[in-house]
């Protein structure tokens, strides 16, 4: 199996043990990965906002370098991938919009996108590609005991037209993979609501509450840690945990992991290498080396 | 088509006798086909006739009868039990972010209140009363298409994320409606619903959660329409606030280097005059730091920038 790896900004900036754990789960697995060193910035939904034109030719560019190397996308940030999937949506969906888009894109850069490309993030190549029947194999280092809860993070379910979970509106993907790594998932209300990220610059009081709710709803159901496949989430709940806790007025020390640091410990990756260390909340105590 | 037993799980309220509402199961035989609004009115002429609810046309139109469906908005009338029904049971509510009044009916004032921020009514200007209709272009009216197929239902202000933690937002409803007269062609006071819109608590306070057109039961889809305002804003200067600026961030640094920087992009939002901002931003900065958590001080650049720089630098031109 092999994938063109689109790291997005986050994995290149704050949150590289993202990065570092998807290599290092995905050598385990013997996914071949390759970076795609040339893409630029998905736009993260505000490149769209300024000119949804540059916003679409960016994307379209990201498209046409990976069908150059025949492999499809593999995204690690639910925000690149479901703005990924808009992107493609609108283009395959009105061809003369494409036409156009393609045509500027040429302009600039000789290329084309066709149509072709498959956008995937880790957990769906998990749980499409490679399976979960083969993950439960691999896994040598069984996250027993650990309690968590999945957050989704927005763009993983809405809209629905752009994901390929079976039932947006009260998924069970994300369990079923903390469950074949040996956790046990915790289901909690706020589980599929917003992070707050995107405001925390705009309105950081409504930030941290909206970040304060998913953490208090997560650990009132008994989790002992929240999982997100969405870089931006973890930077909202764990580098702002302090903030948050200010907001809630309570302590929370609740640490916010990374879909593959868990799938990388679960095959056996220690914590130092999947820099667990490198969180604001540090999950000590709750992974034994 | 055969009949099937559901439980329908009910959240109950009577503000005389409860402190805090509770679920009651009704079970009950419904046939094939049938819409929840339907369901519920079986259940008030079979079982219970006390319970409340509120709804009209039955079709989709009137947009009285939204409710959450296995916690979600949706309205009763346009939902089918067998979509919602999970291992025999399907759970109603009164939809989110309103007080309830009781059992399913909210009471619906805030959210009606909220679309006076919006203006709801054209500004033709002139004061005087025209000779003959003011008319549009078909073109014209497709910008406004979408925002005037609104049918006040509640179902985005329901499940809003900030809605939820802050009642002075716009709301989704609000900014929709808010764009059927920005983007009227008849309409003369653009500038000033683009001030007010662009204000605190407007169209930068959306975090873009996606609940809102997700749970819109018309074509307003009130996100697409916020983005719209939102490219308007960019495009018409509107640059004063935070929400522009992290868009401008978004420009520069992509533009540059075809990455974001995340240490200029927060700086930028937050405004670089603006003091107390920037030290707001001091004990995140130091707490990442010390993690080695921060992004690199040398910020990535991607390979092949030129491509990318070409086409920022030619739409730039473009915008001037």
């Amino acid at each position: 199996m092999k994938y063109a790896l689109y790291t997005g900004c986050v994995a290149k900036g704050a949150g590289r043990e993202n990065l570092v754990a998807t290599y290092l789960a995905c050598e385990k697995l013997g996914i071949e990965l390759v970076e795609m060193t040339d893409a630029a910035c998905c736009g993260a939904g505000v490149i769209n906002e300024d000119n949804p034109m540059v916003a679409d030719i960016m994307n379209a560019r990201t498209f046409s370098l990976a069908e150059a190397q025949g492999l499809d996308i593999m995204n690690i940030c639910t925000t690149c991938q479901g703005v990924h999937r808009k992107a493609q949506r609108k283009l395959d969906g009105k061809p003369e919009h494409m036409a156009r888009v393609n045509d500027e894109l040429e302009r600039d850069t000789g290329r084309r996108y066709k149509g072709e490309v498959k956008v995937k993030h880790f957990y769906e190549v998990l749980l499409n590609d490679y399976g979960l029947a083969r993950l439960k194999e691999k896994v040598v280092k069984p996250l027993t005991g650990l309690k968590l809860g999945a957050f989704y993070g927005c763009y993983a379910t809405r809209p629905p037209e752009v994901n390929d979970l079976a039932n947006p509106d009260d998924p069970d993907e994300l369990e079923k993979l903390i469950e074949v790594l040996g956790a046990t998932p915790v289901r909690y209300d706020e589980r599929l609501k917003c992070c707050g990220f995107p405001i925390a610059m705009v309105n950081k009081k409504n930030s941290m509450q909206l970040g304060g709710n998913a953490i208090v709803s997560a650990k009132e159901a008994g989790a002992d840690a929240m999982v997100t496949p969405c870089p931006l989430c973890h930077l909202n709940l764990d580098a702002y945990q302090p903030d948050i806790e200010s907001r809630v007025g309570r302590k929370l020390n609740m640490p916010i992991l990374h879909i593959p640091q868990l799938v990388a410990m679960a095959l056996g990756v220690s914590k130092d290498a999947v820099r667990l260390q490198t969180h604001i909340v540090r999950p000590t105590g709750l992974l034994a080396s | 088509m055969a009949s099937r037993k559901v439980t329908m799980r009910i959240q109950r309220f009577d503000p005389a006798v409860d402190k805090q509402p509770h679920d009651q199961d009704f079970e009950i035989e419904l046939p094939a086909g049938i819409t929840i609004l339907k369901a519920l009115n079986k259940v008030r002429a079979e079982k219970d006739p006390t319970l409340a609810l509120r709804y009209s046309c039955g079709s989709a139109i009137c947009g009285s009868c939204a409710m959450k469906v296995n916690g979600h908005a949706r309205l009763a009338c346009k939902t089918q039990v067998s979509d919602c029904t999970i291992d025999g049971v399907m759970s109603v509510a009164p939809i989110g972010n309103l007080k309830i009044l009781r059992d399913l009916v909210v009471d619906m004032d805030p959210f009606l209140d909220s679309l006076n921020k919006a203006k709801p009514y054209l500004e033709a200007g002139n004061g005087s009363v025209p000779e003959h209709e003011r008319t549009q272009r078909p073109e014209e009216f497709l910008q406004i298409d979408p925002s005037t197929t609104c049918i006040l239902c509640a179902a985005c202000y329901s499940d809003c994320n900030v809605l939820a933690v802050d009642e002075n937002f716009f709301g989704p409803a609000t900014l929709a409606k808010a764009h059927r007269f920005i983007f009227d062609s008849r309409d003369v006071d653009t500038p000033n619903r683009m001030r007010a819109v662009s204000a605190k608590t407007g169209v930068w306070d959306c975090t873009h959660c996606g609940e809102c057109s997700t749970r819109c039961p018309t074509e307003t889809k009130p996100l697409e329409r916020i983005e719209e305002i939102r490219v308007k804003a960019m495009a018409d200067g509107f640059h004063g606030n935070a929400g522009a600026r992290h868009a401008l961030g978004f420009r520069e640094t992509v533009g540059k280097r075809g990455i974001l920087d995340e240490n200029y992009l927060p700086a930028r939002s937050m405004g670089f005059l603006n003091l107390p901002g920037l030290l707001s931003l001091v004990p995140i900065g130091l707490r990442m730091m010390l993690r080695g958590k921060n992004p690199p001080l040398i910020p990535h650049k991607i390979d092949k920038l030129d491509e990318v720089k070409k086409t920022f630098a030619r739409f730039e031109e473009l915008r001037k």
